[in-house]
This record gives C-alpha cells, structure tokens and sequence, in this order.
C-alpha cells in the first residue's frame, strides 16, 4: 500500500449503512465521492476521520496506520492530523474566527501561532475579519474560516463534506476558484464529498461513484461519465440515453464494432471484451446527438416532446421499433426555433460514433 | 431573625451546590450524548424526586443511611458519628434530592451542543479536556449556571427532607425554613415574617440571576 503521502481506505460494513468500498487519493489529487443520498459517502469520510468504526476496514494515510480492524488499529481522530470541513461548517459559536482557527494550532509552538493565524485569514481572504463570531459572518465567510481551520492542522488529508451546499450560487462560484488556487498551494490528498456532479467534475482530478455503500467506479471525470462501467452507473451519473442492441461485427482492424438497434445499424469505434451476437446496454452522451443531415449513424423518429431550459432545449425523439423510452438531444433554443422543430413532426438525427460506448448488460 | 439557621441554610446549600457541580455536568453529558438500554428508567428514576413528596424520600433516605443500614454502619465505623441527624446527613439528602434541579438544565445544555461541534473539536486535535474546557463548558453553562441557581435557592426552602433526615437540631441541622415554621407553631409572626422576606428575597435574587445572564449569552453569540 501507499508510503509516498497517500490515502488508501479499505472498508466494509453490514451496518445501518452497509459498506464495501475501497479508495486511493495521492497526493495533491482531489477525489471526489459521488453519490445519491444514502449511498454511504459521507459514512466513508467521517471513517477516514475517525469519527465512525467500521466493522473491517484499512485505512493507510501518509504510510500511518489509522484504522486496522484485524489488528484492532483504531487510532484516535484527534492523532489522525486530518482536515475536516463539515457541511454547516460546525464553527465554534462563541469563539471568533481567529480563535476558531488557534484551536487547530495546538501542535505549533504558542509564539508562532498568532502569526500562522494571520496568514491563514489572508489566505482565505478574511483579513480584518479574525474578530467576529461565526453568526457575525456570511455564509461564504464561514465556509472559509472552516477551510482555513481545517488547514492550520497541517492536515496529511483535507476531507470536505458537502462545504458548498450551503451557500447560494454565485458564492459558491467564488468559492470553487479559491479552492482550486488553495490546492495549487498544498500537497495533501483531499477528498471532496458531493452530490452535485458538475461541482465534482469541475474540480476533482478523479470521481469515485457509490452507490448504497458501494464504489462503482472511479477514475478522470470525463471517463466515468463517458465510459461508466455499466447501467447503474451511466445512471448515476446521469446519462439519460442508455439502449439495447445487439453486437453485429467486431473489426478491430478498421477500429470499428457495429450494433444493431432495433431497424438501424450503427458504427463505433471498435470496443473489445463484446462477442459478435452479444446483447449489450449502450449509451450516448446528448451532446453527441446532432441535426446534421446525411450524418454517420443517422436515425429517425417523432419528437415527442420539446422542454425549453434556459437558452438550450432538450428534445425527446421517439424511434420506431427500437425503444419505448426517447433519445434526448439538447441543442440552443434558437436553433431549434430556426430548424422549425415541433412536437409531433418527424426528424433525422446522427449518432456521432465516438460517442457510443457499449456496456456489459 | 435566626441567624444560625440562615448561616446553616447557605451553608447546606453551597455544599449541595458545589457538589452536584460536577456530579451534574458528568451525569448530564452522558445522559445527552449517549444512548443505552434502560435510559427512560434512569431519566425517570432521576426525575423522580421532582414528584415523590419529600417525607416519602425523606423517609427512605433515613432508612438508607440510618444505623440499622450498611451505608449507616459504615459512615460510622469510618467518621465515628452517626450521618443521619448531621450536617453531612443532611448535604447527601440535599444532594439525592436536588439530582433533577441539577442534571435536567445541564442536560438540555449539552444537548444543545451539535454533534458536529464536538467532531469538529476532535478534527482539530482537541484533548477531551480541552474540548470540555473551550468547546463544551462556555456553550453550556448558561444551563449549568441556572442548573446551580435552581439547585442552591431549592436547597434553601427544603423542609421536608431536611425534618425527616435530619430532624432539628439548632446549628447542626436546623434550617431557616424548619426555623420559621418553628416561630409559626409559637405565633412569633413577626421573627417569622422577616425570615420569610429574606428567603423570598434570596430566591427572587437567583432567580433573577439566572434570567440576566440567560439574555446576556443570547446577546453574546449574535456578536
């Protein structure tokens, strides 16, 4: 396992929360933990910490034994030197921000604590601010004294949970740049709890999907979401446009796998690991569905529904004899409104080949 | 005006008071934070003094402590006098009975505290101590401070447990409250009065104590 600063978490539990997962972080990487609600993500974060006992589990974090269940290693939150940043921040109430902050500097020598506070205040951008209560602060403002308290333990891994789903959109906004410039600045693994998966893929180098307790997947945020594992997961991370077909010819030497989805053949690139005659569950990103005519892949169907959200429209088109359930496509409303689309009228799409993946039903 | 027996009441109940401090704070924090088998009984049985009349308790607690029971027998054998009818009698009684004025405020303090709060503290690196110390001590004790008011101005008025474990010896174990019941029964209305305003006067003084600093905390934390 890891010795060169990493964290490396092995857990599982038939508990209230079951649990079988397992996690790497390297240093200076963030991950974040996906997941719907009760999926057992915020469970894994407060385990790190050591705030909760699994009933087997190895957590390793900077080639420190934290947690070895089969050994009966469990040591304590306070001599895990981690970072925390809670989701309501769990700021002391009666204590200012630059008290908040010296509480977390107890392992520095007392005569260079002031100092450090100061320059943890300036690096959250809070200075002339280490005076006030926590109720006396923005919403914003307290997320970054929970940052800059979780920063002045020295932490060997940052844990964040949920600290942005308290404030409104464009603080939140504000605050993803600063996260982004703090980790530039320090090198310890950190781990992002989320639900929201933009926020994930904005800002961690690798997502982890959980489910009911379970890591699903893991890897870069554009693979898991382009490429996810199987149905469950293309679910999970939303993708909306998962089919049926069957495997018609492999033909690695053309780089080309086709399918056949119910009247219509279509061309991927090719996709070992699937046999000529396989059923298979495929996906395709809305955003590789385009109105270009006489396109690679091209389907026809009936609009069945046009929603307009913002400046984009989402269309569902309904293909005879291949689904029960619509190919969505998201295209500007202007577009649309220029191309003459209505519910009810027939439309030609193309499904752009790279963008298939086929999963293993 | 009895003096004695007012100098006994303060007495008596700053003991009570210093006591139950930390046995309150203990059994309250463990009370709000932890879930166990069997907790509405002890809740209950610890509440219970709040219901049970004080000659009933009272009578129990002479039974318990007195020379015929082994606490009495060996209260004895180690101080050399007898613990009912004494003042150490009479602050174990005091104590016993003041156990739901002390721990039921405390423990609506410490419940007050998030969970997150005390995580939070761990995640710093916080010793228990510490966390007691700077976290949990100043966010309670508006609750503690009001558990010792209550507990202090009952122990003054307590009679029916002080007469029946105590009985009322001048200057060992009568209280001002036995007092002025003592000038009633001898139509001394006059020396009865005045002691009953100072009682009064004592417990408005607490009371209004604990109000004060309840408003004051509000005003603190908004700032």
């Amino acid at each position: 396992m890891t010795d060169n600063g990493g964290l490396e978490v092995q857990l599982s539990d038939d508990g209230k929360i079951p649990l079988e997962a397992e996690i790497s972080c390297q240093p200076g990487e963030l991950l974040a933990l996906v997941g719907p609600s009760g999926s057992g993500k915020s469970t894994i974060l407060r385990t790190i910490a050591g705030l909760n006992k699994p009933r087997q589990g190895v957590i390793r974090c900077n080639g420190r034994v934290w947690l070895d269940t089969d050994k009966g290693v469990h040591v304590s939150t306070r001599l895990r030197h981690v970072g925390m940043v809670f989701q309501n921040y769990a700021l002391f109430p009666h204590l200012s921000a630059r008290d908040n902050i010296i509480e977390s500097l107890g392992h520095v020598p007392p005569a260079d604590r002031s100092k450090r506070v100061e320059d943890l205040l300036s690096l959250v951008h809070l200075s002339g601010l280490g005076d006030r209560k926590p109720a006396a602060l923005s919403g914003g403002q307290q997320q970054r004294v929970a940052v800059a308290r979780a920063l002045a333990r020295d932490p060997k891994v940052l844990l964040l949970d949920e600290p942005f789903s308290a404030v409104d959109q464009a603080t939140r906004q504000k605050l993803y740049r600063e996260l982004v410039e703090l980790r530039q600045q320090f090198g310890m693994p950190v781990v992002l709890v989320t639900h929201d998966l933009n926020e994930a893929t904005m800002l961690a180098d690798r997502l982890c999907i959980l489910h009911r307790g379970r890591t699903l997947q893991s890897g870069p945020p554009f693979d898991v979401l382009a490429k996810p594992v199987n149905k469950q997961v293309a679910r999970l991370v939303d993708q909306k446009n998962i089919f049926q077909g069957t495997i018609i010819s492999q033909q690695p030497e053309r780089d080309v796998t086709t399918i056949s989805w119910g009247e219509f053949t279509l061309i991927t690139s090719y996709q070992p690991n699937f046999k000529v005659g396989q059923v298979v569950d495929w996906l395709i990103p809305a955003s590789h569905v385009s109105v270009v005519s006489a396109g690679e892949n091209e389907v026809s169907g009936v609009i069945s529904a046009i929603v307009r959200l913002g400046d984009m429209v989402t269309i569902s088109i309904m293909i005879k004899n291949a689904s029960s359930h619509p190919l969505f496509m998201s295209l500007p409303a202007l577009e649309a409104k220029q191309r003459g689309l209505v519910a009810g009228e027939k439309i030609s799409v193309s499904l752009v080949s790279g963008g298939i993946h086929l999963m293993e039903p | 005006m009895n003096w004695m027996a007012l100098e006994l009441s303060l007495k008596l109940a700053a003991w009570t008071t210093l006591l139950l401090l930390p046995i309150g704070i203990f059994m309250s924090r463990f009370l709000a934070w932890r879930t166990f088998r069997g907790k509405i009984f002890v809740e209950a049985g610890l509440a219970l003094p709040l219901v049970l009349p004080p000659t009933v308790l009272g009578f129990y607690l002479l039974v318990a402590m007195g020379g015929g029971s082994p606490i009495g027998q060996f209260y004895e054998a180690l101080i050399g006098r007898s613990l009912v009818f004494s003042f150490d009698g009479l602050v174990v009684a005091s104590v016993i009975f003041n156990l739901p004025f002390a721990i039921q405020p405390m423990q609506r303090a410490f419940e007050g505290i998030s969970a997150e709060v005390r995580e939070a503290a761990a995640c710093c690196g916080l010793s228990r101590w510490r966390i007691l110390w700077r976290i949990e001590l100043p966010l309670a004790w508006p609750g503690i401070l009001s558990a010792l008011v209550l507990t202090f101005a009952h122990t003054i008025g307590e009679f029916g447990i002080v007469l029946m474990v105590g009985g009322n010896i001048p200057g060992e174990t009568q209280t001002i409250a036995i007092a002025i019941y003592d000038q009633v029964q001898i139509f001394d209305n006059a020396s009865a009065g005045l002691m009953s305003v100072v009682l009064l006067m004592i417990s408005m003084l607490a009371i209004s104590a604990t109000y004060l600093s309840a408003s004051f905390v509000g005003r603190r934390h908004d700032g």
